[in-house]
C-alpha cells in the first residue's frame, strides 16, 4: 500500500518534470521563431483579427459592466465615510491596475485560447502538423509565432479598451445615476492614477498574452503525448478544458506575482 | 513490371528498430528502395508499416538503426537539416491532411509560397498544371470541406507533387474509397512514376491495389519484414504468414492455456 503510494507520487513527479521541461523547450522554440525575421505579416494580421478584433464586442460589454459594478459598490462603501469624491480614483486604479488586464485575459482565454488549443489539437489529430513537417515547413514558425505576436499586440489594446469603457461605465453610474460630481470623479482619477499604474497594467497584459498562447498552443500541439490528451474528439475536448482552467489559474497567480514585484 | 538492375538506392534502411514506450513495433528492419521504382509496403493492421513510413519520413525517431534518404543519414540530423531534405520529397497522407481553412489552391501552393520566391501568376499556373495531372482542373477555389474522399486524396497528391519531388510517399491511397476511385488513383500513381520519373513508396493493406502498381513489394508483419520481392515472388512465397495475408486468412496463433488464463485473471506480467 505505502509502496504503491510512493510509486504513484514518484510517477506523478516525473511526469510533472517532463511536462515542465517540454513546456520550457516549446516556449524557447516559439520565441526563436518570433524573433527571427522575416515575420509572416499576413498570418499575424489574420490572428490579430481572430484574437483581437473578434473580442472587441465581448471586451466592451465586460468592461462596461465591470466599471458600472465597481462604481456602484464603491459609491455605497465610500458614502458611509463621506468620501464619494474618491470614487473616480477607486474605479480608475481598480480597472487599470487589476481588473482591466485580468478580466481581459480571462475573456481572451475563453474566446480565443480555447479555440486556438482545439484548432491545433485537431490539426495534430488529422495529421496536418505532420504534413507541415513533411513539406519542410516549421510548425513553430508557421503556426505558433503568428499567434504569439498577434496576442502580444492585441491584449494590451484590448486591455486599454476595457479600461476606457470601464471608466465610462463608472462615470454613467457614479456621476449620472448616483450624483457624484463630474469634476471630482475625473480629478480624483487624474490625481490617483500614475504612469506607474498604467505601466503595471500594460506589463501584466503583455505577460498574460504570452502565458495564454503558450498554454493553448502547447496543449494542442502535444495532444498525442500529454496524459490528458490521447487521440480523438475526447482528447481534444479534454486538452481544451485543461487549457481554459490552467490558463485562468496561471493568469491569476501571475497577476499577484507581477503586482507584488512591481508595486514594491 | 521490369526492373533496371543498375538503379541506385534512394532509401537504405539498416537494422531499424522502433518502440512506442516499452512496446516494440519494428525489429531489425533492413530494406533498400531503388530509384524510379514503386515500392509497396504491405501488411495487416498493426503490423508496423505506418511506423516504418513515419520513421522513413523522420516523424518518428527510431530506437536503433540507420535510415539513409537520398544519400543523407537522417537519424542523426538536426530538425533544420531534416526540413531541408523534406523539401525534396512529397507525402500524401491517408486522410489528405489538407488545411481546412485554406482553399484547394492555397493548400497546393503552400510549399511554393514557403520555399520559393515565385510570383503569384506562376504559382497559379503550376497549381492548375498539377490539378490537371490529378484530373481536378477547375476545383482550385473550392474548400476541402466541399470535396469527396477521392478528391481530397487527389488534392493531397497534387500538393505532394507541386515541388516536383524525386521521391513520393503515399499512405493508404485506397483506404475509404470505392473500387472505381481506388483504381483511378492506382492508375494515377503508375502514370506519375512513368511521366515524372519518381520513386514512389506506397503503404497499403489493399492487395489488389498493391499488385496493380508495385514494382516490388515488402510484406511487414509483427514488426518484421517477411519478404521483399517482385509481385510474382511475393505471390509464390511459401511463408505461412505471407500466404495468410494474401489469402485473407485469419491468424492461427497457438494459444498457451496458462498464459491465456493469466491474461484473463489479470495476473500476467
Amino acid at each position: 500500500m505505502i509502496k504503491r503510494f510512493i510509486t504513484r507520487i514518484g510517477r506523478e513527479f516525473i511526469e510533472f518534470a517532463q511536462t515542465a521541461g517540454m513546456m520550457g523547450i516549446f516556449l524557447y522554440l516559439c520565441l526563436i521563431q518570433i524573433l527571427t525575421p522575416p515575420l509572416k505579416i499576413i498570418a499575424i494580421v489574420k490572428q490579430i483579427h481572430f484574437i483581437g478584433s473578434r473580442s472587441v464586442v465581448i471586451i466592451t460589454f465586460t468592461g462596461l459592466f465591470t466599471g458600472m459594478v465597481l462604481a456602484l459598490q464603491g459609491y455605497h462603501n465610500l458614502k458611509d465615510f463621506g468620501s464619494t469624491d474618491l470614487l473616480g480614483s477607486a474605479v480608475g486604479l481598480g480597472l487599470i491596475q487589476e481588473l482591466g488586464p485580468v478580466l481581459t485575459a480571462l475573456m481572451v482565454i475563453g474566446r480565443a485560447g480555447s479555440a486556438i488549443c482545439a484548432e491545433i489539437g485537431i490539426m495534430r489529430h488529422s495529421e496536418q502538423i505532420d504534413a507541415l513537417e513533411c513539406m519542410g515547413i516549421d510548425p513553430y514558425r508557421f503556426l505558433m509565432a503568428p499567434k504569439f505576436i498577434a496576442a502580444i499586440i492585441s491584449l494590451p489594446i484590448l486591455t486599454f479598451l476595457f479600461d476606457v469603457v470601464g471608466i465610462f461605465g463608472g462615470y454613467m453610474v457614479g456621476v449620472e445615476l448616483m450624483g457624484v460630481s463630474e469634476g471630482s470623479y475625473f480629478q480624483g482619477m487624474y490625481n490617483a492614477v500614475d504612469w506607474v499604474d498604467v505601466r503595471l497594467g500594460l506589463v501584466k497584459s503583455f505577460i498574460f498574452a504570452i502565458l495564454i498562447i503558450w498554454i493553448a498552443t502547447f496543449k494542442g500541439y502535444f495532444l498525442h503525448i500529454l496524459k490528458a490528451g490521447s487521440f480523438g474528439a475526447e482528447g481534444v475536448s479534454r486538452v481544451t478544458t485543461d487549457t481554459v482552467v490552467l490558463s485562468s489559474v496561471v493568469v491569476l497567480a501571475s497577476d499577484y506575482l507581477v503586482g507584488s514585484i512591481m508595486l514594491n | 513490371m521490369e526492373m533496371n538492375e543498375e538503379q541506385s538506392d534512394i532509401i537504405k534502411i539498416n537494422n531499424l528498430a522502433a518502440h512506442y514506450g516499452a512496446r516494440p513495433i519494428l525489429d531489425d528492419i533492413n530494406l533498400t528502395i531503388k530509384q524510379g521504382e514503386i515500392m509497396v509496403i504491405m501488411g495487416s493492421s498493426g503490423s508496423g508499416k505506418t511506423t516504418l513510413l513515419r520513421s522513413i519520413l523522420g516523424l518518428k525517431k527510431p530506437t536503433n538503426g540507420q535510415i539513409e534518404l537520398m544519400g543523407h543519414e537522417i537519424t542523426g540530423l538536426s530538425t533544420k537539416e531534416l526540413y531541408k531534405i523534406r523539401q525534396q520529397f512529397g507525402v500524401s497522407f491517408q486522410g489528405g491532411a489538407l488545411f481546412s481553412s485554406m482553399s484547394v489552391r492555397e493548400n497546393i501552393q503552400l510549399p511554393l509560397c514557403e520555399h520559393t520566391n515565385l510570383d503569384q501568376k506562376t504559382m497559379d499556373i503550376m497549381c492548375r498544371l498539377k490539378l490537371e495531372v490529378v484530373n481536378l482542373s477547375g476545383f482550385e477555389n473550392l474548400m476541402p470541406s466541399e470535396l469527396s474522399g477521392g478528391m481530397l486524396k487527389r488534392v493531397a497528391l497534387a500538393r505532394a507533387i507541386i515541388m516536383d519531388p524525386k521521391l513520393l510517399f503515399f499512405d493508404e491511397p485506397s483506404a475509404g474509397l470505392d473500387p472505381v476511385v481506388s483504381a483511378e488513383l492506382d492508375e494515377l500513381i503508375v502514370k506519375l512514376k512513368d511521366a515524372m520519373k519518381m520513386t514512389i513508396v506506397v503503404v497499403t493493406h489493399e492487395l489488389e491495389s498493391a499488385f496493380r502498381i508495385a514494382d516490388r513489394i515488402t510484406v511487414v508483419d509483427q514488426g518484421n519484414i517477411l519478404i521483399t520481392g517482385t509481385v510474382d515472388e511475393v505471390k509464390n512465397c511459401d511463408n505461412q504468414r505471407v500466404q495468410n495475408l494474401l489469402n485473407r486468412r485469419a491468424r492461427n496463433d497457438n494459444i498457451d492455456a496458462d498464459e491465456y488464463l493469466k491474461r484473463l485473471t489479470g495476473t500476467a506480467q
